[in-house]
């Protein structure tokens, strides 16, 4: 009696959930891996899973084991080359333990650290662990998408209600005239042909029809026979005709979000200010992409004027020109209005600047803001990339730039606007959270 | 087959890689010059489908059986995928386990070492139930496939079916059937108590799981889930009537101060008696008279025990164990080529294999990390076949019972029958392998600034060496003596933890302090552990924990 089983198809990942609950043992120590790793890798590679290395500590599984070293011992090892007894050898290192040889472990460094892979699900939920966009309930944004049928073809197969009459009928119709099915039409009209013919027998004294009609009345008797089995084994409408109206259930993207770049790219702000910037645009970018089913993005760069350009344009392309901040809220208001209904779109809004500011737009930039976007606007984050000597002197010096100086009024009366200043790539993340932090009126006091 | 799990060192197991450029040359040499009549061969080349596995494994059984007369529980050989072979590791090798996040940390590491190709998997797991459950890999070639049949499906099988450890202590009916209990109980409590909970529970029992079995006391009921039922009852039982720890009403007992010495003792031997101590078994003794334990704790902490027990075996028969398999494989394939059904390609590939398992490496090489027991048990098995059919002076003085009897396989048979690797190595373990392993003794002193060299492969040594050697195999030297002495019922509820030390050997000690914590939790009061001089029987040192740090951690 033996068996053999092929496994090969079983569901493999039974460790998924031994999986899990390591990941919930070491989350701590994952989580400060992953922070340490976004400072610095590339903003590119941020939604790719990594490559983790956390201390063995939390992860040991103690025991009662014996001390390896100490107290007096005998044991066996082989391959004796030279030895003979009542040799004295001298002691291993402090390594090499009672057992002789050291133990070489591939990892290197044994107990101490344990590296292992996240993968990008993984990764990403750690990095937005804790985080959450403010007003999320606004506009029923569910973690459960909605549903709609939409027709998806035909199929052979379905429910009476959904059966398809003409793609049915059509099936059935080409049936028919393949197989030369008789018309009801062509019965009749064999039947009035004979009706016709006996007729006439029954008029002549004879009774009986002259010999041609008489052959065409045996002729029609035997097409009418003929057509009737003919109607008979070929159906009207076969089983193989039936079509039926199919539907599929597609995800409804009720939750929808579109995101506003604002970009100041007058000459004042150097590559590097405008790489911070991107930096904080694609993580907002990422993190709405993994709140809601379709995130629209909107790139506003602004000089002295302002416009909607496309993202490569919005980052690399540079421009001439003063700064008129209020030009490119004009263009969102602009957009706004004319593709994002804010009953259909949670709309963010993300503003990187330097802080510089025509002298008289301040305060049309002010009403901008507080009548027109921020009512509409989920949320609106302004970061402010300072240069990291300058940081220094503002913070000694309690400067502030000309636009903090408009913005900072709204921040008090808006809960939804948040300003935030930024010097370097290392800035951004904690930041980034800070702003989107689960209690915010926390974290503001 | 779990801890023991087949060839599962970086030394042993062979990448996929290497194995990929032996199969080449094994099939290169078989078309230079192959005797063997291809219309005979079982297999031809490296590939293999379900008819070829099927008739090579009649074939197999037919020598296993036939020439043999090995006696071993039905097969089942299944076959996997690398990845499922990776799952099956991370829960020490059984095809059924509870969730715990240890064996989660095991996959992730196995993962990143295969991935990595720091370390190859396995060829198979074999599990000690009935009937015996054996895993191959689908990547295995058919020689491998060959190979990995004779070595799980009748030399393990044979061992578990008929060594008297495994027979005393483990159920290879019901194993299976209690894992499933054990998984889908631990789920249950997971739901109705939380991850935490259970988890917390779990971590704790998995850190006394080495003192969590019986090791002189006689073996349980072999029906698991019947005698589950039963103490489950008991349990329920207990609890509804009486427990000593719960007295409220002071005592009307004098001070201790106050009675005589003979008395004080009387009280604390007949406290002994009521609890049972000293208690070996840790998690038993927890299970029973923890006394803020939830009924499903100690249920979890049964689990736990119970499957420490049945792998209390394994750990006691390592070398004889793969001995065992190593010298059944060996003997299959040779048969097999022998009687013309593999080619000599096959040969070369299965020769190579088998060499890489049984690779010894000496004390100075780097890959040495103790004795190898499949290479141990190989060779000590390899030897007494050779003394029983051709044996010198030497083996006649040394073994006169049963140099020449001619019978290899009966008195190995009887060997795997009725020992364990320490009794088995005592018995058993002859000058020549200890000349050819070149064994050498070290004794070390902690007083002394030098190793000594005790004893070599020599008349003078052989017996010290095989002793010594014995020793390192026995379970009982090489895990710390651990008892439950006391229990304070009259004060704080302090429970008293002795280690035994022999030899001056301490335990590790923050592994110690944190287990130590576990059992501090699992009792709901303070513990103190003392460390006992085994000659002198004075106390060397003592460790607390106070419930206070509970609260704390």
């Amino acid at each position: 009696m033996f068996y053999i089983v092929d496994r090969r198809k079983n569901p493999t990942g039974k460790s998924l959930g031994n999986r899990q609950r390591f990941m919930r043992r070491a989350k701590a120590q994952i989580k400060k891996a992953v922070e340490d790793s976004i400072k610095t890798r590339g903003i590119t590679d941020i939604s790719k899973g990594d490559q983790v290395i956390i201390p063995g500590k939390t992860l040991k599984e103690p025991g009662f084991h014996h001390n390896r070293r100490g107290g007096n011992r005998d044991y066996v090892l082989p391959g004796n080359k030279k030895f003979v007894q009542g040799d004295r050898i001298a002691r291993p290192n402090e390594d090499g333990g009672g057992s002789g040889g050291s133990k070489a472990s591939p990892d290197g460094n044994g107990e101490d650290e344990f590296q292992f892979t996240l993968t990008r699900d993984e990764f990403l939920d750690i990095f937005f662990e804790d985080l959450e966009l403010p007003d999320l309930l606004k506009k029923s944004l569910k973690q459960t998408t909605a549903f709609r049928s939409a027709r998806a073809g035909y199929s052979v197969q379905g429910s009476p209600a959904n059966l398809s009459l003409v793609r049915t009928m059509r099936n059935s119709l080409a049936r028919r005239i393949g197989l030369r099915r008789p018309k009801t039409a062509e019965i009749r009209e064999l039947e009035d042909q004979i009706t016709a013919l006996q007729a006439k027998a029954e008029k002549r004294p004879s009774g009986k029809l002259t010999k041609p009609d008489e052959e065409t009345l045996h002729r029609l008797l035997a097409d009418l026979e003929n057509a009737k089995s003919r109607m008979k084994s070929i159906p009207f409408i076969d089983p193989i005709d039936t079509r039926y109206n199919q539907f599929q259930q597609i995800p409804d993207p009720n939750t929808q979000a579109v995101m506003f770049c604002l970009m100041d790219v007058s000459g004042s702000m150097s590559e590097q200010m405008k790489e911070l910037g991107k930096r904080f645009f694609m993580l907002l970018h990422l993190f709405l992409h993994r709140r809601y089913e379709h995130v629209d993005v909107v790139f506003i760069r602004h000089t002295s004027r302002a416009a909607e350009v496309d993202e490569e344009t919005f980052f690399y392309s540079r421009e001439t020109g003063g700064t008129i901040v209020s030009t490119a809220l004009e263009e969102m208001k602009k957009v706004l209005k004319d593709r994002y209904p804010t009953d259909q779109w949670n709309i963010y809004a993300a503003q990187a600047s330097d802080g510089d500011n025509y002298s008289n737009d301040g305060a049309k930039c002010t009403a901008l803001l507080a009548e027109d976007l921020l009512p509409k606007c989920q949320y609106y984050a302004y970061i402010e990339i300072t240069d990291e000597r300058e940081a220094e002197i503002f913070a000694a010096a309690e400067g502030e730039t000309a636009l903090w100086k408009s913005y900072a009024p709204l921040a008090a009366v808006n809960p939804q606007f948040s300003l935030k200043r930024v010097t370097k790539a290392a800035d951004i993340f904690p930041v980034f959270r800070e702003l989107f932090a689960k209690n915010r009126a926390e974290a503001k006091t | 087959m779990s801890k023991s799990s087949d060839i599962q060192n970086t030394n042993d197991a062979i990448s996929a890689k290497a194995k990929n450029a032996k199969t080449g040359k094994a099939a290169k040499s078989k078309a230079n010059g192959s005797k063997a009549d291809t219309n005979t061969l079982l297999f031809n080349g490296a590939d293999w489908d379900f008819d070829t596995l099927k008739t090579t494994y009649d074939a197999i059984e037919d020598i296993a059986l036939n020439e043999l007369k090995l006696d071993v529980y039905p097969n089942q050989i299944e076959v996997i995928t690398s990845e499922q072979m990776l799952d099956a590791y991370s829960s020490i090798g059984m095809p059924l386990m509870y969730h715990h996040w240890s064996f989660g940390k095991r996959f992730v590491r196995d993962d990143v070492m295969y991935r990595k190709g720091y370390q190859g998997l396995a060829y198979e797991i074999v599990i000690n139930s009935n009937p015996c459950i054996s895993y191959v890999m689908e990547e295995n070639t058919i020689v491998m496939q060959a190979l990995v049949m004779a070595h799980a499906a009748f030399g393990h099988n044979h061992f578990f079916k008929n060594n008297y450890l495994f027979k005393q202590w483990t159920d290879a009916d019901g194993i299976l059937d209690y894992l499933q209990f054990a998984k889908r109980y631990i789920a249950k409590c997971e739901d109705r108590f939380g991850f935490d909970a259970v988890e917390r529970v779990l971590d704790a029992a998995h850190a006394l799981m080495d003192q969590g079995v019986n090791r002189y006391s006689h073996p349980e009921k072999p029906n698991l889930a019947a005698e589950l039922e039963r103490e489950r009852e008991r349990a329920k039982y207990e609890d509804e009537t009486y427990n000593d720890l719960w007295r409220t009403l002071p005592n009307a007992d004098p001070d201790d101060q106050d009675m005589d010495e003979i008395q004080r003792r009387l009280r604390i031997e007949e406290r002994r008696a009521q609890f049972g101590l000293p208690e070996e078994n840790l998690l038993y003794f927890l299970e029973k008279n923890a006394p803020a334990l939830q009924a499903w704790e100690r249920e979890i902490l049964r689990i736990v025990r119970n499957i420490g027990q049945y792998f209390y075996p394994q750990k006691q028969t390592k070398v004889m164990n793969e001995g065992c398999a190593c010298y059944v494989h060996y003997a299959i394939m040779n048969s097999l080529y022998d009687k013309g059904l593999v080619s000599e390609g096959a040969m070369m590939e299965f020769i190579d294999s088998h060499a890489r398992v049984v690779f010894q490496p000496e004390f100075d090489d780097q890959r040495y990390s103790g004795f190898n027991p499949y290479a141990l048990g190989f060779a000590m098995m390899q030897d007494i076949h050779r003394m029983c059919i051709d044996p010198t002076d030497e083996d006649r003085k040394w073994f006169p019972d049963i140099a020449g009897n001619n019978e290899p396989v009966e008195t190995l048979k009887d060997a795997w029958a009725n020992y364990r690797d320490e009794s088995f190595i005592l018995q058993y373990l002859s000058p020549k392998v200890m000349r050819d392993m070149r064994m050498f003794m070290i004794d070390d002193q902690i007083s002394s600034p030098h190793l000594n060299v005790a004893a070599i492969h020599d008349d003078n040594g052989y017996r010290r060496v095989r002793r010594s050697l014995a020793r390192m195999h026995d379970i009982s030297v090489r895990e710390p003596d651990m008892q439950i002495v006391d229990v304070d019922l009259r004060g704080n509820r302090q429970l008293y933890v002795q280690h035994t030390q022999h030899d001056g050997i301490t335990l590790e000690k923050s592994d110690a302090e944190m287990t130590l914590g576990y059992i501090g939790q699992l009792w709901g009061y303070g513990v103190t552990m003392q460390a006992v001089d085994y000659d002198s029987g004075e106390i060397l040192h003592e460790m607390h924990f106070a419930p206070e740090d509970m609260s704390q951690s």
